[in-house]
């Protein structure tokens, strides 16, 4: 027991002791979170998960900026009652750019993970303006004025590149163009081959909110829009191990 | 007050002792140390037994029960619809007049129609079918497109006025009639006098009568010569008092200037390489469901 012995050196000198616990805590963090950055699995391989369109990122922002994930979640669990109700459960894939995550933790009102293309873009617009009017019984705020905030795209390409520091492949390409995409999103009737060009031709261009000019709606309606849309499930095949 | 035993005295002292105060040295309770034994036991056969280890590179180590959520929501999920197949499967192959005739058919659709109902169609047309402002009132006797079960499923089926959909129900559209300038404001407002009229709400007599020369020129195609709408049309009745958009002076008017034209999604269109949101039992069972619901026809 002479090592045991040895333990009051640790216990009466302060400075000792913050070492070592740190030490100790270190290992502890080393043993749990390292592998996690090497494993190649931890975020599985899908179909058609790319970064969001500048439009869809500002929504996103206005969404946070809302606090929309203190009412919902954006994470469908493995559950079948969950699974029957939002859709295929979701993949870690599917918020790998998503800085942060909305994941979220409690729901006042329904999940979202796969609220895109559920709704039409008036149901959103309706629903958004006054939730009461296609939901009585609902008792989420009214978000009408989003409709009469115009936004401009001045730092959309910052914002970008904030995005790309923390990993997020926005391409150079995208960048430079991000005023551009941030326009096209909104106007089906003009030149949107370079935004499909840059985001797949799946992404949807519309007047979202359905009045002229680019309004905090349009931005939010695409980005809900877009919400769990882009894998390809019919290609999809899940690890059983997982 | 009785005082406590005093025996502890008898305990060790761990031999230090600061300011005149020296500390026992009691063992741990044997029912925590042993709980505390159990759970280092626990954690290493549960690292054993369950997804657990990562090690680099290729995943973690699958565990002896090799258990997966994943695999556990499919079997979920799978034992439930084996469940369902039989009498989906009846559901399918029975003619839909004579699914209220037959009680276990009543009884499934009662409620797997209104799980379909309740995840689907409850954002628009409300979780007691009651309807909003927009969306039709599902559990009255007026119908804008007809109230047949028939009817209902074909509805469900295809959608009303989904473009995505090639055999949606084509219902017209009502016109923007101010922005398309099909009518002038003064016409306008007589007319929206006439509806008030003919729905027996407070009209201005005057307008009502150059309103209904208006009505009989611009609107009896689809709304009748009468007024009572045209299911094939899709255009209800304006002399009663159910209205799907409102029935004020200034609903009316803006549905006169600037048109309606609601859609339904079709429940059965699959995208290219996709599949459709409802299957054909699903939507044979809501349309059952919405048809019990008191307006079925």
């Amino acid at each position: 027991m002479a090592l045991l012995d040895k333990h009051g050196v640790i216990e009466k000198n302060a400075t000792l002791l913050l070492i070592f616990s740190f030490l100790v805590v270190t290992i502890g963090g080393i043993v749990e979170i390292a592998p996690l950055f090497y494993l190649e699995n931890t975020i599985e391989k899908v179909e058609g998960v790319r970064p969001y369109t500048p439009l869809e990122l500002t929504g996103r922002d206005i969404y946070v900026r809302e606090g929309c994930y203190v009412c919902h979640s954006q994470m469908i669990r493995p559950m079948r009652d969950e699974v029957e109700r939002y859709g295929h459960y979701s993949l870690a894939a599917e918020s790998m750019y998503d800085h942060p995550f909305q994941w979220g933790s409690k729901r006042t009102g329904p999940d979202l993970a796969r609220v895109g293309n559920r709704y039409s873009d008036a149901w959103h617009v309706d629903h958004l303006t006054n939730p009461q009017s296609v939901v009585p019984e609902s008792v989420m705020p009214k978000y009408g004025f989003l409709k009469h905030r115009m936004i401009e795209p001045t730092y959309i390409e910052d914002r970008l590149k904030t995005d790309q520091l923390v990993g997020v492949p926005y391409t150079s390409e995208m960048i430079a163009n991000a005023k551009a995409d941030f326009a096209a999103q909104v106007n089906p009737d003009g030149e949107t081959d370079g935004l499909t060009a840059r985001y797949g031709a799946k992404v949807n261009i519309r007047n979202f909110d359905g009045q002229p000019g680019i309004s905090e709606m349009d931005a939010l309606i695409a980005y809900l829009q877009v919400l769990g849309t882009m894998v390809d499930f019919s290609t999809f095949e899940p690890v059983a191990s997982r | 007050m009785s005082k406590k035993p005093t025996t502890k005295k008898q305990v060790e002292t761990t031999g230090h002792s600061w300011d005149g105060i020296s500390e026992y040295n009691n063992p741990l309770p044997r029912w925590w140390l042993w709980t505390f034994y159990a759970c280092i036991v626990w954690g290493v056969a549960y690292s054993i037994a369950m997804p657990a280890w990562p090690i680099f590179a290729s995943g973690a180590t699958p565990g002896l029960l090799h258990s997966s959520t994943r695999a556990d929501v499919a079997a979920d999920i799978q034992k439930y619809a084996d469940a369902n197949k039989p009498i989906e499967e009846k559901l399918v192959a029975t003619d839909l007049n004579q699914i209220a005739n037959d009680p276990e058919l009543v009884d499934f659709t009662r409620n797997a129609g209104g799980a379909v109902f309740r995840t689907w169609c409850a954002q628009c047309h409300g979780a007691g079918a009651g309807g909003n402002p927009g969306f039709p009132n599902l559990l009255d006797s007026d119908w804008l497109h007809g109230g047949t079960i028939e009817q209902i499923y074909t509805d469900v089926q295809h959608g009303i006025r989904d473009p995505l959909d090639p055999d949606t129900n084509p219902a017209a559209a009502m016109p923007a009639h101010l922005t398309d300038g099909l009518l002038d404001q003064t016409q306008i407002d007589d007319v929206v006098q006439y509806v008030l009229q003919i729905s027996g709400q407070q009209a201005d007599a005057a307008k009502a009568t150059a309103g209904a020369e208006v009505f009989a020129n611009n609107c009896t195609a689809c709304h009748g010569e009468d007024a009572k709408g045209m299911q094939e049309m899709g255009a209800p009745n304006l002399t009663d008092a159910i209205w799907l958009y409102g029935g004020d002076q200034a609903t009316i008017t803006k549905t006169v200037e600037f048109g309606r034209a609601g859609v339904m999604p079709s429940w059965s269109y699959a995208p290219e390489g996709g599949t459709a949101r409802l299957s054909e039992a699903q939507i044979r069972s809501v349309a059952a469901y919405v048809h019990s619901l008191g307006g079925g026809q």
